[in-house]
């Protein structure tokens, strides 16, 4: 760590040693893990399917491969943080406990989805559940995630601000502008680079001079690790490491998440700048929800008890879809509202 | 031996007279080059004159104390030797190094309330009292420059809420780049008068972050050009999030600062970016051209629950006029003010373009032409009931503005009066505009790229028959 610039302020805490093996889970937490990232992975398959009998339009980024990231993240988050995110939002919509059946009709473009209807699949927010968005401009969600965490900082609320981008956004020179501020005030604030290795089609080695991003705040000395991002223990470990040393008032640390997206860029990408096989090694031994499953099974869960979990998740997606193709469009008077207070 | 004139030196690109302070040095004492032998009080700072060469301060030509002393009187002379070192120069002790120019202790300048009648004397037609703000029973003033006005407002706010803050380059310890936020960080410290890096796309993204979790920024850009850095933060964070969450978040934030020409700072320095803004749905724009709307405009802006821009002129800080005291005097955003009233002709203009458009209204009235002179205030929305209802009465339309020609604010205000009231207008409109150059940077090319009074006359008369 760059020493001439932490001379100048009080020295950050010991960092805390990124775990080689992580704590097992308890079986519940197992099982919370499990129904929570199968949530995520079922609802974006039937949003998916969705997009392709024309009921959600536009632009449309699916979650799916990379659901341990968000969901080991919130396990590893307190009540009160805040979440901020890119347009690859809805994990972290469904893992912030927002409600499947309104962020399914905001991606249809219905009345109630949270943006009622005006802000679709990229844009959404609930107040509410602490997350802020959905923002569709790469990079631009990392300054604004620093802002969330000077906002704790200046008013001593104890929260941390969880900022989700892409191995894409970590090349934007905002990103290093919020850097450079969130360290140089010790901002309560987790950096999650999601490394899924392909910036839209263009793979990470033909983009980035230096590819380890958990590297990339070193110049403003700001700690960072490369996590596991399949392993859901893994994420919640280093989840809980770097946000207990920011929330302490350390300034902000890094997690870049070593995942992977099996569907392409959005909904309208074929994918073709990667192997199929690449994509079926992924799938077959390093998938995230496959590896809690098999756990759990060798731990004794039963088939029935794991089929109940299915068919609950998919009763939530159903309804969910079913919701959201029920609701009406916005009123058109709503064309002119929520543009100022 | 010679003798060499010192001359009051220019210290910013703005400065056209200052107060010569004190002197350091006595007459017949013996200077180094590097000397500190005067200090003078500008409007922004106090600051050090050295001696340039090495010789005796022969004649002080300004007293200590006199005040309005303009660039390039001399004042004061040096006996220089004639290529030969001064044998035994005595030396007055310098103090420690440092640079040509440097900027020392704050002015402290406390405003003088006057009455609500001196204060109708005392004001000058660029510093007009809003009607619209106008309270009905005789209120207090001072006479203030805009730079203190915006100054108050946001100390006030500062005090009345907590969540307000003050984050930009240079707007703490240098008190801003224009001295804006004089005195600021002493009343409410490190916490709340924040100093920032360089990094207008980080700054204004943290601000409007902060802004989402409720607390009211008020980031300072050092001028709008730099602000181009941050403007997909202002447009697509700032202006579009309440629509983009169908109304779930408030973004409260203020981005206020320096736009439009200065003097001699050339294209990249002095643009405008009034129709830039106005563009926007989401975002209000204000653009003050006296001190009482200055100080109204930015507290009204800082209450406000939607981002609010406020666009400065450089040349314009120093510019006084009354301004009614009290803690809730706000001037309401959206709202025109005339002026000056008249009934020959409607000229519309707003920050700089008004010193213009108001002389010109001086000279045509000594030719019997009354222009009523609207000051936009407002950028967005724009007060289109005031406009149209003054041309409803003189069927006459000017606009003035410094901005480039293209899609600008008066291209705009000519549209909406043609296409609302056609049948009003005696006349096509006018428009008086910057050149469609980039701003030059010589002296004579960058008064031609300027509108001027004269420009504004010509108009009116064109757009009179007269």
């Amino acid at each position: 760590m760059p020493d001439h610039i932490r001379a100048a302020r009080p020295p950050a805490a010991p960092l805390p040693e990124q775990p080689v093996t992580p704590p097992a889970f308890s079986r519940e937490e197992d099982m919370a893990a499990y129904r929570d990232m199968l949530l995520i992975r079922r609802f974006e398959e039937k949003a998916g399917q969705l997009y392709g009998m024309g009921f959600i339009g536009g632009f449309c980024h699916l979650y799916i491969g990379q659901e341990a990231v968000v969901t080991g993240l919130t396990m590893a988050a307190l009540p009160g943080d805040q979440v901020i995110a890119t347009y690859r939002d809805h994990g972290q919509m469904l893992a912030s406990g927002m409600d499947a059946g309104r962020v399914m009709a905001e991606l249809m473009g219905r009345r109630s989805g949270y943006s009622k209807g005006k802000g679709g699949s990229m844009h959404m927010f609930s107040k509410e559940a602490g997350f802020f968005g959905g923002h569709g401009i790469v990079g631009a969600s990392v300054p604004l995630g620093a802002g969330l965490a000077f906002a704790n900082s200046y008013r001593g609320n104890g929260a941390v601000t969880w900022c989700y981008f892409g191995d894409g956004a970590a090349n934007q020179g905002q990103v290093y502008e919020a850097f450079n501020m969130a360290e140089l005030w010790r901002l309560p604030v987790v950096f999650v680079i999601e490394n899924n290795r392909y910036a839209m089609g263009t793979a990470i080695e033909r983009s980035s001079a230096t590819t380890n991003l958990s590297q990339r705040g070193q110049s403003f000395a700001i700690p960072g690790w490369q996590v596991d991002g399949m392993d859901v223990r893994a994420v919640r470990e280093a989840g809980r490491l770097a946000s207990a040393w920011t929330r302490a008032g350390n300034g902000p640390f890094i997690l870049e998440m070593m995942t992977y997206r099996y569907r392409g860029h959005s909904m309208s990408d074929p994918a073709k700048y990667r192997t199929k096989e690449e994509v079926a090694e992924m799938r077959e031994h390093h998938d995230a929800i496959t590896q809690v499953r098999v756990r759990l099974v060798e731990a004794g869960v039963g088939e029935d008890e794991l089929k109940a979990v299915d068919k609950e998740v998919r009763a939530i997606v159903n309804a969910a879809a079913a919701f959201a193709q029920d609701d009406p469009e916005p009123d058109p008077g709503e064309l002119t509202t929520d543009v100022l207070a | 031996m010679t003798s060499t004139e010192i001359l009051m030196p220019a210290l910013s690109p703005t400065m056209d007279e200052g107060t010569l302070a004190r002197w350091l040095v006595a007459e017949g004492a013996s200077v180094k080059a590097g000397d500190v032998i005067a200090e003078i009080e500008t409007d922004k700072a106090t600051m050090e004159i050295e001696a340039a060469e090495e010789g005796t301060l022969a004649r002080i030509l300004v007293a200590a104390g006199t005040p309005g002393v303009k660039v390039n009187t001399p004042i004061a002379t040096i006996d220089v030797a004639d290529g030969i070192a001064p044998t035994s120069p005595t030396v007055v002790p310098a103090p420690s190094p440092v640079p040509a120019i440097l900027p020392s202790a704050p002015l402290e300048q406390v405003p003088e309330v006057k009455s609500a009648h001196e204060t109708a004397v005392a004001g000058t037609s660029t510093a007009a009292i809003s009607k619209a703000a106008a309270p009905s029973a005789p209120t207090a003033s001072v006479t203030q420059t805009i730079r203190e006005a915006l100054r108050d407002a946001m100390a006030e706010e500062m005090r009345r809420d907590p969540d307000v803050l003050l984050i930009g380059e240079e707007v703490a310890q240098y008190h801003g780049a224009y001295k804006v936020s004089q005195g600021l960080l002493e009343e409410f410290g490190p916490r709340r008068v924040i100093d920032t890096p360089i990094t207008e796309q980080g700054f204004a993204g943290i601000g409007i972050g902060a802004a989402l979790a409720g607390l009211k920024p008020v980031v300072e850009f050092m001028t709008w050009n730099f602000a181009m850095q941050a403007i997909d933060q202002i447009v697509n964070s700032a202006a579009k999030t309440r629509y983009m969450s169908g109304g779930q978040i408030d973004v409260p934030i203020v981005f206020r600062g320096a736009n439009g020409a200065a003097a001699r700072v050339a294209a990249q320095h002095s643009q405008c970016y009034s129709a830039w803004y106005a563009h926007v749905p989401g975002l209000k724009v204000v653009a003050p051209s006296t001190p009482a709307d200055a100080k109204g405009l930015l507290k009204a802006a800082i209450r406000d629950r939607n981002p609010v821009l406020m666009l400065e002129n450089e040349m314009m800080y120093s510019a006084s006029g009354p301004v009614p005291v009290g803690d809730d005097i706000l001037v309401p955003i959206g709202k025109a003010r005339i002026a000056r009233p008249g009934s020959d002709v409607t000229i519309v203009s707003f920050l700089r373009g008004m010193t213009y458009a108001l002389k010109a209204a001086d000279i045509l009235a000594a030719d019997g032409i009354e222009a009523e002179v609207i000051d936009l205030r407002s950028l967005r929305p724009i007060d289109m009931d005031t406009i149209l209802a003054s041309v409803a009465r003189t069927n006459r339309l000017v606009t003035v503005e410094e901005a480039w020609p293209v899609c600008s604010i008066g291209s705009e205000i000519c549209a909406r009066v043609a296409i609302d009231a056609f049948d009003d207008l005696d006349a096509p409109p006018a428009k008086v505009t910057g050149a469609d150059v980039p701003m030059p940077y010589a002296a004579n090319l960058e008064k031609l790229a300027l509108p001027s009074v004269e420009d504004v006359v010509k108009a009116v008369r064109k757009v009179c028959y007269a």
